[in-house]
């Protein structure tokens, strides 16, 4: 049941915020009730589709009204090196007939229609409020039409109202653990085999890291689900060593992972100089810890000694560049502090960062970086960021998209590094391109000229430029 | 025109890339053109995010849109409690002049009764009278983004509009249709006050949605038609009705009001505007002003080099129904052939459109049917099948969300009609001049020189 899984997903032994917590704090859960009139974000059906629409040879099924998918097809930046039919948008586009009479045959109509025109290697098949009210069940369905076709059929029982987008990563992390993780034997398998989870590579960022795992002789059995495949998905039980990169997003994978097929598991960052490269030399040494050949922790350490001293002289011109650049940062969870630390790296002054989403260990971990007296925002009104943008204690903001016009209306440069972006910035090339796009808008000529007043405004121009 | 096919809508089980948004979107968008207004969605969270995501992205501004954060227990049990909290959480913070309410599938499965909830709010909250207080039914499960607008339009006319003892010989109303871009609507504002006419605008998005700069964070709309505003539309000499998606609305602010209405299916094209421009005359009295003049000359000159590269050309559309009407009436008015028609709902005017094939279908149907089309015409979305078959696309509608100054565009009166001519127009040019190099054979088709080619 539904309700189960979501009591489950709560009680994670994995996640460090839970174990803190009493008995009785652990039973109501994680999810904050929201506030009516004050609330934002996503939904669970958005969480769960963020999880699994990478996987790009498969076909996403969404079995609700047109809202769900009609708003939302066709709009994150997750990138494939073969397959495009995860870009296709298929929706049962539920109308009131079905909303009355139920939509099940619809939906099974339509998993048939999308294997027998398109022959995916599985369909996922993800419900929405307006079935799960009506009462369709959409895991009979699934399981009816994986007999009767022949191929993986995979229930996502992720409705938006059960809760939040991170509540609905999490249960698309265990559709995948009851219906597709170990499904499916690999042909082969090496003892540097690696399942990375939680990684979606949005602007092509795991390409950024793959070479280097190529090079130390790292394999990537499987990708959750960034540039996946089913059936490496499916195979994901014979790696080695699971990474989880948003440990926040799908811990419960990476946990029963563990539990189940005995594959130890480390959370890591693939944002920032030292976390990079902290992330190879753990993966190689659990690796070697589980049997690979003890070469590979030296393989690893020479990538790291030359990609690190290759980067850091990438960066040398920026720094004349960015000196007294002030910077603010708001985002959320892992990368609250590993973008801190790479920035710095860089010459900038980072103000303060937000940590909404960051978990305990998260903010300490900033607290010891930057001692006490670095701001951390838990939530700051967008009013208010505003007004420092406006009263220039900033040069730059980066942020996610949604508050890029809270700086771009302050006439303050804005540096998008949420999901919507356009440029990769993992992996030690992905920090040179970061520090690229932020000297790109710091220095264009546009911010003088657009704070300039109107000709028919008061006030000769000449002193509001010397302001500056 | 050639025989026209009707395909049933419900051919398909699974719709493949929609064109469809949903009915509360286009509320939303409406809700938008109210001054310091913060449209709300009555349901779960994720309706709101996507909805916002999506004008986000097309019209490149901030866009204020609130939810009531049904869960389930709410949800099962009623909508009620969570719509009351997100008012007063509201009107607490934000102190909009107006807050407009759109249902979703979540409250419209369970039946949400909005008038009586209405009732029962302002019994309960007198202290709050001031904020005014629009509900719109918009289920996810029917109609579609059209429909939204129009039954947000709509609830607005029967809401606020009064009937006013004195007439305004000046003051004119317009009900613009969702198929006008701000852009649009500040063409249309301008070609108005040209005959010395104040127009009331519902909705208007040009002064919330065209590009601003405010000087404070502000958390509601910033600019657009004020309440009060729409309270004295009773008092216009006329009301123009801009989109049969309009007409319900129009019939009920002269049902309500006595202003007489006049209706306008299309304003893109030479004769379309002739209409416009004739009315406004009659309105107020006065010769068109010598910008228009101008601008009207321009356009039959533009028809005149353009018409070459139009002819016979095979187009195929997909835009929601009253934009699709006024863009393949213009393809037909300069001679070109709209091979389909796709249009993500029915709508009356679909009767009317000029195609060889005309239905009610998704992006995957106009892939199809655009096999051998020398064009296509749709959204941001028609980019991935555009480009699997090989057809230019010209974009228009919404989303946009890969070109800049998507909501900007005009393409109504002369001089948008000129716009839109020669941003189609160039596509064919430029793939003629194409044939560069290759020789002038038979396949150069610009009639002669009309390229600037000299080949004769």
């Amino acid at each position: 049941m539904l309700q189960d899984k979501i009591q489950d997903v709560f009680n994670e032994p994995g996640c460090a915020t839970n174990q803190a917590k009493s008995a009785k704090e652990k039973k109501k859960g994680c999810t904050k009730s929201l506030k009516p009139g004050a609330a934002a974000g996503g939904c669970a059906y958005d969480g769960a589709m963020i999880v699994l629409q990478p996987i790009a040879d498969a076909a996403h099924l969404v079995h609700g009204p047109i809202a769900c998918l009609g708003n939302s097809w066709d709009n994150r930046g997750s990138q494939s090196s073969g397959p495009q039919l995860y870009r296709t948008g298929f929706t049962t586009d539920l109308s009131e007939l079905d909303v009355i009479g139920g939509g099940e045959k619809k939906l099974y109509r339509a998993i048939k229609e999308i294997v027998q025109q398109y022959d995916p290697p599985a369909v996922f098949v993800y419900q929405t409020c307006v079935p799960a009210m009506t009462g369709d069940d959409i895991a009979a369905v699934c399981r009816f039409a994986s007999e009767k076709l022949g191929k993986p059929v995979i229930p996502v029982d992720a409705p938006g109202f059960v809760g939040s987008k991170n509540l609905g990563n999490k249960l698309a992390g265990e559709a995948l653990l009851e219906h597709v993780i170990g499904t499916v034997e690999p042909e082969y398998t090496t003892p540097t085999d690696v399942c990375i989870i939680g990684e979606y590579n949005l602007a092509g960022e795991l390409w950024l890291v793959k070479p280097l795992l190529d090079e130390i002789g790292i394999r990537l059995l499987s990708c959750i689900s960034g540039d996946g495949r089913y059936k490496e998905v499916a195979q994901a039980h014979r790696a080695r060593v699971t990474m989880m990169v948003c440990s926040q997003a799908l811990v419960n994978v990476g946990r029963k992972m563990q539990e189940r097929y005995g594959i130890p598991y480390f959370e890591g960052s693939f944002y920032g100089v030292s976390d990079m490269s902290d992330t190879l030399r753990t993966m190689a040494r659990m690796l070697v810890e589980r049997g690979a050949d003890k070469s590979l922790i030296d393989r690893a350490e020479g990538v790291i000694a030359r990609e690190e001293s290759r980067v850091w002289r990438r960066l040398e011109p920026y720094k004349p560049r960015f000196d007294g650049k002030r910077v603010l940062l708001f985002t959320g969870g892992v990368k609250s502090w590993s973008m801190v630390s790479a920035l710095e790296g860089a010459g900038l002054t980072i103000l303060g960062t937000s940590t909404k989403k960051s978990t305990k260990e998260d903010k300490e971990r900033i607290k010891k970086m930057k001692g006490e007296e670095f701001h951390q925002w838990d939530d700051l009104k967008p009013r208010d960021i505003y007004r420092m943008l406006a009263d220039h204690q900033a040069d730059i903001m980066m942020s996610g998209g949604r508050s890029q016009f809270i700086s771009l209306k302050a006439k303050v440069p804005w540096l998008d590094i949420n999901q919507e972006r356009h440029h990769a910035y993992a992996g030690y090339d992905g920090i040179v391109n970061l520090c690229e796009e932020i000297d790109k808008t710091l220095s264009n000529p546009i911010w003088r000229q657009v704070r300039q007043p109107a000709p028919w405004e008061s006030g000769p121009s000449s002193t509001l430029l010397a302001a500056e | 025109m050639s025989h026209i096919q009707r395909f049933p809508s419900a051919a398909k089980a699974a719709t493949t890339n929609p064109l469809k948004m949903s009915q509360p979107l286009g509320a939303a968008l409406a809700y938008l053109g109210i001054d310091r207004c913060l449209p709300l969605f009555h349901g779960s969270q994720g309706c709101t995010a996507f909805g916002l995501v999506l004008l986000v992205r097309h019209f490149r501004e901030a866009i204020p849109l609130q939810t009531t954060a049904m869960d389930q227990v709410s949800t099962i049990l009623g909508g009620y409690d969570n719509l009351e909290q997100a008012i007063r959480t509201i009107v607490e913070r934000n102190k909009p002049a107006m807050i407009g309410v759109a249902t979703t599938g979540v409250t419209e499965t369970k039946g949400e009764d909005m008038g009586g909830q209405y009732t029962l709010f302002r019994q309960r909250n007198p202290d709050m009278a001031d904020t005014a207080l629009v509900f719109a039914n918009t289920p996810d499960f029917a109609g579609g983004f059209e429909d939204g607008f129009a039954a947000a339009v709509t609830a607005m006319v029967e809401r606020l509009v009064e009937p006013s003892p004195v007439r305004i010989p000046t003051q004119v109303n317009v009900l613009a249709g969702s198929h006008l871009s701000p852009g649009d609507v500040e063409e249309l504002r301008d070609i108005i006050e040209g005959f010395g006419l104040s127009p009331i605008m519902l909705p208007d998005l040009s002064l919330s949605m065209a590009g601003r700069q405010p000087t404070d964070f502000t958390a509601t709309s910033l600019g657009g038609v004020t309440v009060e505003q729409i309270r004295a539309m009773g008092a216009s000499a006329a009301t123009i009705v801009v989109g049969e998606h309009m007409r319900v609305a129009g019939n009920a602010l002269e049902l309500k009001t006595d202003v007489p209405s006049h209706f306008f299916s299309r304003l893109t094209g030479l004769e379309a505007s002739d209409k416009l421009v004739r009315l406004l005359m009659e309105l107020s009295g006065k010769p068109a002003p010598a910008r228009l003049r101008r601008q009207r000359e321009a356009l039959v000159d533009a028809m005149l080099d353009g018409h070459f590269f139009f002819s016979r050309k095979r187009i195929a559309v997909a835009l929601e129904p009253d934009l699709l009407y006024a863009v393949t009436g213009f393809l037909a008015d300069m001679g070109a052939e709209v091979i389909a028609a796709v249009s993500p709902t029915q709508s009356p005017v679909l009767e009317r459109l000029k195609a060889a094939t005309i239905m009610v279908g998704d992006h995957s149907d106009l892939e199809t049917l655009a096999r051998d089309a020398d064009l296509i015409v749709s959204n941001s979305h028609g980019r991935q099948g555009a480009a699997r078959i090989g057809v230019a696309l010209h974009r228009m509608g919404l989303p946009m969300f890969d070109r800049l100054g998507a909501g900007l565009r005009v393409q109504v009166g002369y001089r948008g009609t000129r716009e839109l001519l020669c941003d189609i127009g160039n596509l064919f040019l430029a793939r003629e001049m194409d044939h560069e190099g290759r020789g002038h054979g038979d396949a150069h088709g610009c009639g002669g020189g009309s390229c600037g080619c000299n080949a004769v």
